[in-house]
């Protein structure tokens, strides 16, 4: 009962009107991200990260985490009144939500989807107080080998699970384990790739990178299909739920509560397979035969598994500082602005605020959930802003962040080249989640592997001496060779659950 | 495309709403008292994901059945168009339109100046003759 009560102290610390003040933020600037497709956490995090490196770190982490639970919620609205998934976790949404909307039940479905969100964050919030100090006690008697096992896994799981192919995934991440390299080497003092420009010999600030490619790669991407045939906005009421909708309701968000948090923590990262995990069970369980015309399980269920997983990717974060989806990297990169080292020593060097950012995060999703409800119609209004002119503000604050880093315009240059390669990664189907990772979890590796190698003596062996350092290569190996199947039986389920496509026209 | 009717065409910028309705009403009783064609153009920007002036699938196969009832020779055209009020206007230009009809919005002139309009330039810019009409208006 221990976690409890530092919770609880938490909760305490967090609940200052300042702090709240932060969290409001967080959850109304979420929401607007998560609203509008294509714009995500991640990169309103990237965005934010210059403007908060004023602030507390506990304030700022407060309003990331708003940011970032808001960014899930506000991806739902957008499916149920739209059917454009603002990212992949909200596919399986939009299949039944939109259909739901169609027939009238929009309410319900936003009602079910916040609701189904609250539940299934607090109950995540609280496993993860309760998991993290435990996998952070084992992992502090971790050495560098297993380390960097750990590493390995979640990039090769990330690389390879996420996205249509691993040849791109991989592409994605050797790229972002350069972007990584740049910089004076930490052990020998050499300069790597720096072309003897001396701006880069200071390493590349993430911030300029994760803005580059999220930002002004969006941006550029979008200016690139400015023009396409606009849709409707299913019009709907305030969301409100009948009792027979909340019978039907409860059993999928536990449900897809326990497919959702245990993808989180896994490095394998994601909400898309909890999600079409929780969307196949609910199809399978439902006794109402609705499904394809708009069943309320089928947005209850993988919305609280999004939410879910949205909550147990801070397991790996904050217990082993290893980062599992995009937004859980920039926020990583924002710990280290602050001069603090993610990993797990984290839990007992910064309890204070570890335990404040968990009751923030329950804080947050209280707030989201009591402006939410009422909100949904006024969210909506937010997809007629014309892009030039949102896209415009976007690009004004991503200029802004990068030359506040440095003061130095040739960051503004970086950022532009960033934008560009965003863009081309794009354009060419690269999936952007292995690159961030790669330059961020890319150094971090490379100083757990110099150590490990170091201690043994520069012997390759010693990679090899730690019993959980061979049982993840085994891990690894197996999911390699295992791929394949996992491929075909995701087609196979794939097939039966297609998302109509969005229709694009590009003038 | 249908022959050129007798009296030549009249060119309607046409929105699925109150505006768009009303500028059809005149111009179908146009139409049908100086034996002239419809053509009724619908354009988006398109630079916004949702613009419910953008007529829908449903919105589009309305308006066909009021088109055809009304026994006048006619034509829709949809486009995206970064120039809305041009593509109105271009479509008058080809089909040497003897009248353009508009549905037109009351507004002061600071929502004007910050708003622009699309109805202005139309006035501003066609060469034949321009209806505007206002909600609550019938065709006598």
């Amino acid at each position: 009962m221990e976690n409890f009560e530092l919770l609880m102290g938490g909760l305490e610390s967090a609940l200052t009107p300042m702090n709240l003040l932060y969290a409001a933020i967080g959850v109304l600037l979420g929401t607007f991200v998560g609203v509008l497709p294509g714009i995500g956490p991640a990169m309103a995090i990237a965005l934010l990260l210059p403007v908060t490196y004023r602030l507390e770190p506990t304030s700022a982490f407060i309003m990331f985490a708003g940011l970032y639970y808001g960014g899930m919620y506000g991806g739902s609205t957008t499916s149920i009144l739209l059917n454009t998934p603002g990212e992949s976790a909200s596919v399986m949404t939009a299949l039944e939500g939109n259909r739901m909307a169609r027939a009238g039940r929009g309410a319900q479905a936003l009602a079910t989807a916040a609701v189904g969100s609250f539940v299934a964050g607090t109950i995540g919030t609280i496993l993860v107080a309760f998991f993290s100090p435990a996998l952070a006690d084992v992992a502090v008697e971790l050495g560098a080998p297993s380390y960097f096992a750990l590493m390995v896994l979640a990039l090769v799981m990330t690389t390879t699970v996420l996205g249509t192919s691993a040849l791109r995934g991989f592409a994605a991440l050797f790229l972002g384990l350069t972007i990584g390299l740049v910089g004076l080497d930490l052990n020998t003092g050499q300069p790597r790739l720096t072309f003897g420009v001396t701006q880069l010999v200071d390493r590349l600030d993430i911030v300029v990178v994760a803005v580059g490619i999220f930002a002004l790669g969006e941006a550029l991407w979008v200016a690139a299909h400015l023009r396409r045939r606009p849709a409707h906005v299913i019009p709907v009421g305030r969301p409100w739920l009948s009792r027979d909708d909340w019978g039907r309701s409860w059993k999928p968000w536990l449900r897809g509560t326990a497919f959702g948090f245990p993808f989180g923590a896994l490095p394998a990262g994601g909400a898309e397979i909890p999600t079409f995990l929780s969307y196949l069970t609910e199809r399978k369980l439902s006794k109402h035969n609705e499904f394809g015309k708009g069943a309320i399980e089928g947005v209850a269920g993988p919305e609280a598994a999004n939410n879910a997983s949205a909550a147990g990717m801070f397991v790996p974060m904050l217990a082993l500082g290893l980062p599992v989806t995009a937004t859980a990297a920039v926020m990583l990169s924002a710990l280290q602005g602050y001069g603090i080292t993610p990993g797990p020593q984290l839990m007992t060097d910064h309890a204070d605020l570890v335990w404040t950012l968990l009751a923030s995060l329950l804080i947050g999703n209280t707030l989201l959930l009591v402006l939410n409800l009422p909100l949904a119609p006024l969210w909506a209004r937010l997809l007629r802003i014309p892009r030039p002119q949102l896209y415009a503000g976007i690009l004004f604050f991503a200029c802004l962040g990068a030359y506040a880093t440095n003061l130095d315009p040739f960051d503004i240059g970086l950022l532009v080249a960033f934008g560009l390669l965003g863009l081309m990664m794009r354009r060419f189907g690269l999936p952007v989640l292995p690159l961030i990772l790669g330059v961020i979890l890319g150094p971090l590796m490379e100083t757990k592997l110099r150590e490990a190698l170091t201690i043994s003596g520069g012997d390759y062996g010693g990679l090899l001496n730690e019993p959980l350092a061979v049982v993840v290569y085994v891990l690894i190996a197996l999911f390699i060779l295992g791929r394949p199947f996992i491929a075909r039986a995701r087609a196979r389920a794939d097939e039966s659950a297609s998302v109509e496509d969005e229709k694009e026209q590009v003038h | 495309m249908s022959e050129t009717p007798a009296g030549g065409w009249v060119v309607v910028a046409w929105a699925p709403d109150v505006y768009g309705s009303v500028a059809l009403d005149w111009a179908l009783a146009d139409a049908e008292r100086r034996d002239r064609g419809v053509v009724v153009v619908n354009a988006s920007r398109g630079d916004a994901l949702v613009d419910d002036r953008f007529a829908l699938e449903e919105q589009v196969s309305e308006l066909e059945r009021r088109l055809t009832e009304s026994g006048r020779p006619h034509e829709i055209r949809q486009s995206i168009d970064p120039d809305v009020a041009g593509a109105v206007l271009d479509a008058a230009e080809q089909l040497e339109a003897k009248l353009i009809v508009v549905g037109l919005r009351r507004r002061t002139p600071v929502g004007k100046l910050l708003m622009g309009s699309v109805a202005q330039r139309i006035l501003l810019g066609a060469a034949c003759p321009v209806l505007s009409v206002k909600p609550g208006s019938v065709p006598d």
